[in-house]
């Protein structure tokens, strides 16, 4: 048997990338410095980095990457900046010997899953969390930002930085950037890759920006409530834009003023909308948004949920009791069902703020979302499966899929009907060709069936390890998984944590993360063997 | 003028030309070169039109008019570039491609070409018009659309039989310019009996002439009902996007699966089916013969001829036919087909429009060049100006009739008394053997 991929030019791009993963890497260190803290740990990752990035470049001087190599290069890239990504989790729980002192030994993710399972929750956006106190008194100021930095680059891609930086990557780049890019297909916005790459990274930098000195400036006029500080308002602007959802505040949004939550939505929508579309609307043509089927759709979708989920809160559709293990107690659901039964404000609030958390897979919560009563639990969950725009970097399967899977329904119903009409599935007045929607339909079965096998092999894994789980809780963590959206229900909703999960679970999810990012063709496709064989 | 292709187009438009002009056809083919030299009173040359020796053997330096018609756009484009390079004849080129007359209208000078005309295009608008119209055999806008001229078959069965003209003509905007009967055209006055399977030609506003429509058959209004067009050709692609335009529903059918898909593509609000139209039970099943009006536009007549027989004994109402070989339209009218669409006649009267002296702003040939409608910008000199009409129709042929008058873009009635100003735009009929007359006239 012979390889027909070249793997090692593969690997060299991935230590390319690494190297280029240390210069985000000042930014915990500056803010380490700042705070008085040790730097250690990140000179430790900056060092590792370095080593194993040069080591794997050594592997080809001189890459030269083709479609197939460009595959294994995408989903090499996001495992192995997930392993990089654990260190200073790792360090601030077990120190380095000889050299440093742990700092906080008590941290969850000294567990070697643990901190795997929180790396690549930040990188793929995912934002769920196994620590086990979230504050900045259990971790250092340091690690909590770095949390939220890996979500940060995960977002807009580290693939498309590097397609955006590295010009060895300008021919390939466009592939490259397709297998990484959410969404079919990418919006080419200038003639070189490169620049459209840089212009995407611009525009969510600037963004990203504008939100930080918002929220700051919300802190400095005093109507953000206790928590908010410079360090809280840059932790939530790196974690808004790319649909993250980590937060260093244990109750997430919650923890700020309402006039910080109605500041945060938008964001989130904007973060879940096509960035081309941002871009082309940014330039100068803002109709082309409200021309766009699926930016339409998109809001559509995240309406119709927040009309029934306010319909359902407003009419007082809570919980009925405190399940045994719930993140919340009797007081706290007495308090927020009297708060917004029959007050419109907040009412609407929380239903928009939590619907468009979970379309755009977010993840953030203004308010713990378990005590919301089971049908408005399920239109969450039903969001969960819709997600953001295609190049936007929200995940799951993504509103044009769905789109385009409603158009090709009804134009079957119609063929039933009319056996010799001819009618392609048109989008915004283009039509797709067979072939792509075929495509989406694949991908959305697979999204599917592996979202049904995942809970199946979950539920089979924690029932080995002995650990108690409700189908509720394993059905919306592999939903919430799988889609990059973060929290779930129950003990995994908002408030609470995958950390009762056995570590054999933890890696699989690390798995479903990792696809769900990659929307599983170019992971799938480098484990088949026609793909290294032919 | 120089007519640079001998095929049916070219050699109609040297016929409608010979009489008033010198004229010089170049062909390639000398059995052709031969035929046309014997058939013609024109010029016929041998040689390829592109090249400039062929064109200045026939004296293009001193030509006023250049038109290339071949049945090859390309060629047709190279030869009115090359003649615009060495005269400066005024260039009309034919294409078929519709790219190339959407690249043409950006600029108006591209290619070096005039006055370009699209074969596809002129004959789906035909047909859109002949469609649009029901009961009418021809349809024609004049004067920015604000003057309609229309020819009807009077039926048996219609109200108008019996009638006279006074009687008939209850519209202020509309004027009875025509009457054929068999082989005779008169020129009605109010007491003229209409009868049976006359044609009337009239000319008015287009409201009116819809609602003479109306009148004419009852049976047959305003289009309601759906349109199949049967054949994916260039027509019938035109056909459907103009029907399109016009919000008028219809389906495509189309045999070949890659052209059906493309067509499919192209125009969002046609439902296009991938089918033989010839097939029975695909007709009965999708119920074609409630559609009112069927359009054939298949590659060949024979095909054409087929599927309106077909489709009208399915039910449908009326049958519209492409049909290439001009020879055939009378043929296949007279074997059920409604109406019969002649691209190349309807590029032959464009091309005619533009070549008439005197400055004819529009030219409608009916009766198959019989007789002309033509719109015409009124001169100062002109012996229409300043008298009542009933007295300047004296200087003119006996059969002109002036059918409609815009001045300003007003529409006026003609009237006995009404009197014409420089400058009004008139749409009269004139029979064909005094319409070079009246325009140089006027």
């Amino acid at each position: 048997m012979s390889i027909r991929v070249d793997y090692r030019a593969s690997l060299s791009l991935v230590g390319t990338v690494l190297k280029y993963l240390t210069v985000p890497l000042c930014l915990p260190v500056a803010v380490a410095l700042s705070y008085g803290e040790t730097v250690a740990p990140f000179l430790l990752t900056v060092a590792l980095t370095l080593l194993v990035g040069a080591g794997l470049e050594r592997l080809a001087p001189e890459p030269d990457i083709g479609a197939r190599e460009g595959f294994l290069m995408v989903a090499t890239t996001w495992i192995a900046v997930a392993l990089v990504g654990t260190v200073p989790y790792l360090v601030e729980a077990h120190g380095i010997p000889l050299l440093l002192e742990p700092i906080h030994p008590g941290s969850t993710l000294g567990n070697p899953a643990n901190a795997l399972f929180e790396s690549m929750s930040g990188f793929t956006t995912t934002g769920a969390t196994v620590l086990g106190t979230i504050n900045v008194t259990d971790h250092t100021r340091g690690v909590m930002i770095w949390r939220q930095l890996t979500q940060w680059l995960g977002g807009m891609g580290i693939v498309v930085l590097a397609v955006a930086i590295l010009p060895e990557l300008s021919v390939g780049g466009a592939q490259l950037m397709d297998a990484e890019a959410p969404g079919p297909g990418i919006e080419k916005l200038s003639p070189k890759i490169a620049e459209t790459a840089r212009v995407l990274w611009g525009a969510y930098l600037a963004i990203t920006v504008v939100e930080i000195l918002l929220l700051y400036g919300l802190d400095l006029a005093g109507m953000a409530g206790a928590n908010m500080d410079a360090y809280n308002a840059v932790a939530h602007g790196l974690t808004t834009m790319p649909t993250g959802g980590f937060s260093p505040q244990a109750r997430s949004i919650e923890a700020f003023s309402a006039a910080v939550q109605w500041v945060i939505i938008p964001f989130m929508v904007i973060a879940g909308t096509n960035f081309a579309l941002i871009w082309h609307a940014l330039s100068g043509s803002p109709e082309k948004l409200w021309r766009d089927t699926e930016f339409r759709g998109y809001l559509g979708a995240m309406a119709v949920l927040t009309a029934i989920i306010t319909g359902l809160l407003f009419t007082g559709g809570f919980a009925t009791g405190v399940p045994e293990g719930a993140t919340f107690d009797a007081a706290y659901l007495q308090q927020y069902a009297g708060m917004i039964s029959g007050n419109l404000e907040p009412a609407i609030r929380h239903a928009l703020f939590q619907a468009v958390s979970i379309v755009t897979t977010t993840g953030y919560a203004s308010m713990d979302f378990d005590v919301f009563g089971a049908p408005a639990q399920y239109v969450l969950l039903f969001g969960m499966f819709v997600g953001g725009s295609a190049g936007s970097t929200g995940g799951s399967i993504k509103v044009i899929r769905w789109i385009v899977v409603a158009k090709a329904v009804r134009r079957e119903l119609f063929t039933t009907a009319h056996p010799e009409a001819i009618r392609p599935v048109r989008l915004g007045g283009r039509t797709i060709d067979e072939r792509g929607v075929r495509g989406i339909f694949t991908f959305t079965l697979l999204y599917i069936a592996i979202f049904f096998l995942g809970a199946l092999v979950l539920y089979l894994d924690v029932a080995r390890a002995g650990i108690e789980f409700t189908v509720l809780e394993v059905i919306s963590g592999t939903a919430s998984t799988l889609g990059n959206v973060g929290p779930a229900f129950y003990r995994l909703g908002p408030m609470g944590s995958y950390l009762r999960f056995p570590d054999s679970s933890k890696l699989f999810m690390v798995v479903l993360m990792w696809a769900g990012r990659l929307e599983i063709l170019p992971l799938l496709v480098c484990l088949t063997p026609e793909y290294w064989r032919r | 003028m120089i007519i640079v292709g001998a095929g049916q187009v070219g050699e109609s438009i040297a016929a409608d030309l010979s009489d008033a002009h010198d004229v010089v056809i170049v062909e390639q083919d000398p059995d052709r070169v031969e035929e046309i030299n014997y058939n013609l009173d024109v010029l016929a040359v041998e040689g390829d039109g592109t090249s400039v020796s062929t064109l200045e053997e026939a004296d293009v330096a001193d030509a006023d008019m250049v038109i290339a018609s071949t049945d090859d756009d390309e060629t047709n484009i190279v030869v009115c570039s090359t003649a615009k390079a060495v005269s400066d004849a005024f260039t009309i080129a034919r294409v078929k491609n519709t790219e190339y007359l959407r690249t043409w209208r950006r600029s108006r000078s591209a290619f070096g070409i005039d006055f370009m005309v699209c074969t596809y295009l002129l004959a789906a608008e035909s047909i859109v018009r002949v469609v649009g119209l029901p009961a009418a055999r021809d349809a024609d806008t004049f004067a920015d659309g604000r003057v309609e001229m229309a020819e009807f078959d009077v039926g048996e069965e219609s109200p108008l039989a019996g009638q006279t003209v006074a009687e008939a003509d209850t519209y202020d905007s509309l004027t009875f310019a025509a009457v054929v009967r068999g082989e005779e055209m008169l020129i009605p006055t109010g007491s003229t009996e209409l009868r049976a399977d006359d044609r009337l030609i009239v000319i008015g506003t287009p409201r009116s002439v819809r609602a003479f429509a109306g009148d004419v058959a009852p049976d047959e209004t305003a289009l309601s009902g759906e349109v199949v067009i049967i054949g994916g050709s260039e027509i019938g692609y035109h056909v459907a996007r103009l029907l399109a335009d016009r919000g008028v529903d219809a389906r495509l059918l189309e045999q070949d699966p890659e052209r059906a898909r493309q067509l499919a593509e192209e125009l969002p609000e046609t439902i296009v089916m991938e089918t033989d139209a010839t097939d029975i039970e695909f007709l009965e099943r999708e119920h074609i013969g409630d559609a009112e009006v069927v359009v054939a536009a298949l590659d060949s007549d024979e095909k054409n001829l087929l599927a309106s027989l077909l489709s009208e004994r399915v039910g449908t109402d009326r049958s519209v036919a492409v049909i290439d070989q001009s020879e055939y339209v009378d043929l296949f009218e007279a074997v059920g087909v409604d109406v019969g669409v002649n691209p190349r006649e309807v590029v032959a009267e464009e091309i005619t429009r533009f070549t008439r002296a005197g400055g004819a702003e529009n030219v409608a040939l009916v009766e198959s060049g019989r007789a002309e409608v033509l719109e015409i910008e009124v001169s100062p000199d002109s012996p229409l100006v300043g008298e009542p009409i009933r007295e300047s129709i004296r200087s003119l042929p006996d059969d002109v009739v002036i059918g409609a008058i815009t001045r300003g873009g007003e529409y006026i009635v003609p009237r006995g008394e009404t009197v014409i100003e420089a400058g009004d735009h008139v749409v009269l009929f004139a029979a064909i053997e005094h319409a070079e007359t009246v325009a140089s006239m006027l």
